[in-house]
């Protein structure tokens, strides 16, 4: 690895806890991101030189600090220095910067807090993953944009929006309490799964681009499982988005069409991965503190675990759905867990199941494909093909509709030699 | 005799690299393997999953079951070798080589008292 791209790693590692550290003494997040901003440059003189210092974080800390506070000197220099700058001397930083090392709780906090300002109720959905992006993970608006197939420009308007509304938001500094952290830990978590969805939910032509979400959100529940060991829920969630993740090679075909789970070829699923979040799930399962993550990561697993379609727990995963339609009542879990359904109890039984969520799923794409292949296996060919039409209707990528289309050309291939046989 | 050379390294430092990074790393370090296979002196090779993945035993009485590494320390244990050397010289140099290849972190270089090649199919 070159100097810059070792350079580049570390500062990437030690960003969450840094800013996070700055945002705690600053109280202003432009500040903060500045100074962290200041001392990444000081790095990239310092380090190659000087080597690179044992504890990154606790370095950019100290340095970013100490050029913030030379600023405001500087734009005060006209006034005397006050008698107490003593405070802010090279030897009581240095010690700062080791409590500030030994004191393991404190940067928990801190980057709990730094996450947790990026999920506030005001913001929708993808202000909050994009400003989570750019102010935790440090990747560029440039990067931002290309993943939300957006342009710079447009990206760059929506961080500054997202930016303003948070600091005109209240947001507490001292240290939460044990209800206060578990309320931010979850939606912290559920901030995490939204950046790993954007990047799920790409199609083939676009699921190079937006790979990368995937990836800073495993990154991301890596690091919120690191600070928080024994949480069986972020456990489950950083299983789920692994096991999801793992199939990511299988997903699509070389046209860039989606491939469904029964016909993806297993052997390209990433086994490293799989084999962490199994051992995550496993882990999860001890404390007996079930959750929807959890639930969700137990039934990946199912499929993980599954060599060959037809080695599939079905049963054990209608179990599961069972389970999560009970925690987290929806239609669209109900949804999945008509697929299960007609796995193991046929398509008769799962339409039946699906029928009273034809209101609430109107303009739902997925509700449609579903209910068109159940329609398909009982030989119900017209009315899967109305429900095929009206999902390619809904589909909101290329891929989603290319696949549809693929189920009807099926349905016209089945139709035709019956036809055939009628004349 | 036989040495373990234990890898210390920032995990969310090598959590940070490109999949790209990873695999140079991973492939320079190979380079280093394979002329130690060639010799006959590379015995077991590990690279273990991310500590967050771990599980600690403590054996009280009774035994408890914690989640996590056993240390919570700066750089975690992320691997291991195994590899035949004569002497500490010799062990040393593979542990630089090695570390040319995968920089920051640390090595700890540890004679190995009894040595079990084990049962497992790969």
């Amino acid at each position: 690895m070159t100097d810059t791209a070792w350079i580049d790693a570390a500062l990437t590692s030690a960003r969450p806890q840094a800013v996070g550290a700055l945002l705690r003494y600053f109280r202003n997040l432009d500040t903060a991101e500045e100074a962290f901003q200041n001392a990444s440059l000081r790095a990239l003189k310092s380090w190659p030189q000087n080597g690179p210092p044992r504890d990154p974080a606790a370095w950019l800390i100290m340095v970013g600090r100490n050029v913030a506070i030379d600023e405001v000197r500087r734009s005060r220099k006209q006034q005397p220095l006050p008698e107490d700058d003593q405070s802010i001397s090279d030897l009581s930083d240095a010690e700062d910067a080791i409590a500030e090392r030994l004191d393991g709780s404190h940067y928990r906090d801190d980057i709990l807090r730094l996450l947790f300002i990026c999920c506030h109720p005001d913001l929708p959905a993808t202000q909050q993953i994009a400003l989570a992006l750019r102010i935790v993970s440090g990747l560029t608006v440039k990067q931002i944009a290309r993943a939300f197939l957006v342009s710079e420009a447009a990206m760059e308007q929506r961080i500054t929006r997202a930016k303003a509304r948070v600091a005109d938001a209240d947001v507490p500094f001292e240290t939460p309490g044990a209800v206060e952290r578990t309320e931010r830990l979850s939606a912290v978590a559920a901030m995490i799964y939204l950046i790993f969805n954007e990047g799920y939910s790409s199609s083939g032509d676009t699921a190079e681009a937006r790979a990368p979400l995937c990836e800073e959100a495993i990154r991301l529940a890596r690091l919120l499982l690191r600070l928080f060991q024994s949480e069986a829920e972020i456990m489950g969630l950083t299983a789920l988005l692994l096991l999801q993740h793992a199939r990511a090679p299988a997903r699509f075909d070389a046209a860039g069409a989606l491939v469904l789970l029964d016909d993806q070829d297993r052997s390209q699923w990433n086994q490293k991965m799989i084999a962490e979040g199994l051992a995550l799930i496993d882990k999860a399962m001890r404390h007996r503190r079930s959750g929807p993550y959890q639930i969700q990561a137990a039934i990946a697993a199912l499929h993980a675990r599954a060599a060959k379609p037809e080695d599939t727990d079905w049963a054990q995963i209608d179990l599961l759905y069972g389970a999560l339609e009970l925690m987290q009542p929806s239609p669209v879990v109900t949804l999945n867990r008509a697929v299960a359904v007609s796995k193991v109890r046929g398509p008769q039984a799962a339409l039946e199941m699906i029928e009273p969520l034809g209101e609430r799923l109107s303009n739902y794409f997925h509700f449609f494909g579903v209910r068109g292949a159940f329609l398909m296996q009982l030989g119900r060919n017209d009315e899967a093909r109305v429900a095929f039409d009206r999902a390619i209707a809904l589909a909101t990528t290329s891929a989603e509709a290319a696949h549809i289309r693929m189920h009807l050309d099926r349905l016209m291939r089945d139709s035709q030699p019956r036809g055939a046989k009628a004349k | 005799m036989l040495y373990a050379i234990l890898c210390y390294h920032d995990e969310d430092f090598t959590g940070s690299w490109t999949k790209e990074q990873d695999a140079a790393v991973m492939q320079k370090l190979a380079v280093v393997q394979d002329k130690l296979t060639k010799q006959g002196r590379l015995g077991p090779v590990a690279r273990l999953l991310p500590t967050t993945s771990a599980t600690t035993l403590r054996k009280e009485n009774p035994p408890v079951v914690l989640d996590g590494p056993y240390a919570e320390t700066k750089e975690q244990l992320l691997g291991f070798y195994v590899v035949d050397c004569r002497n500490l010289d010799e062990a040393l140099d593979v542990a630089r080589e090695l570390g040319a290849a995968n920089p920051g972190g640390a090595y700890e270089i540890r004679p190995v008292g009894m040595f079990t090649p084990g049962s497992v199919a790969k």
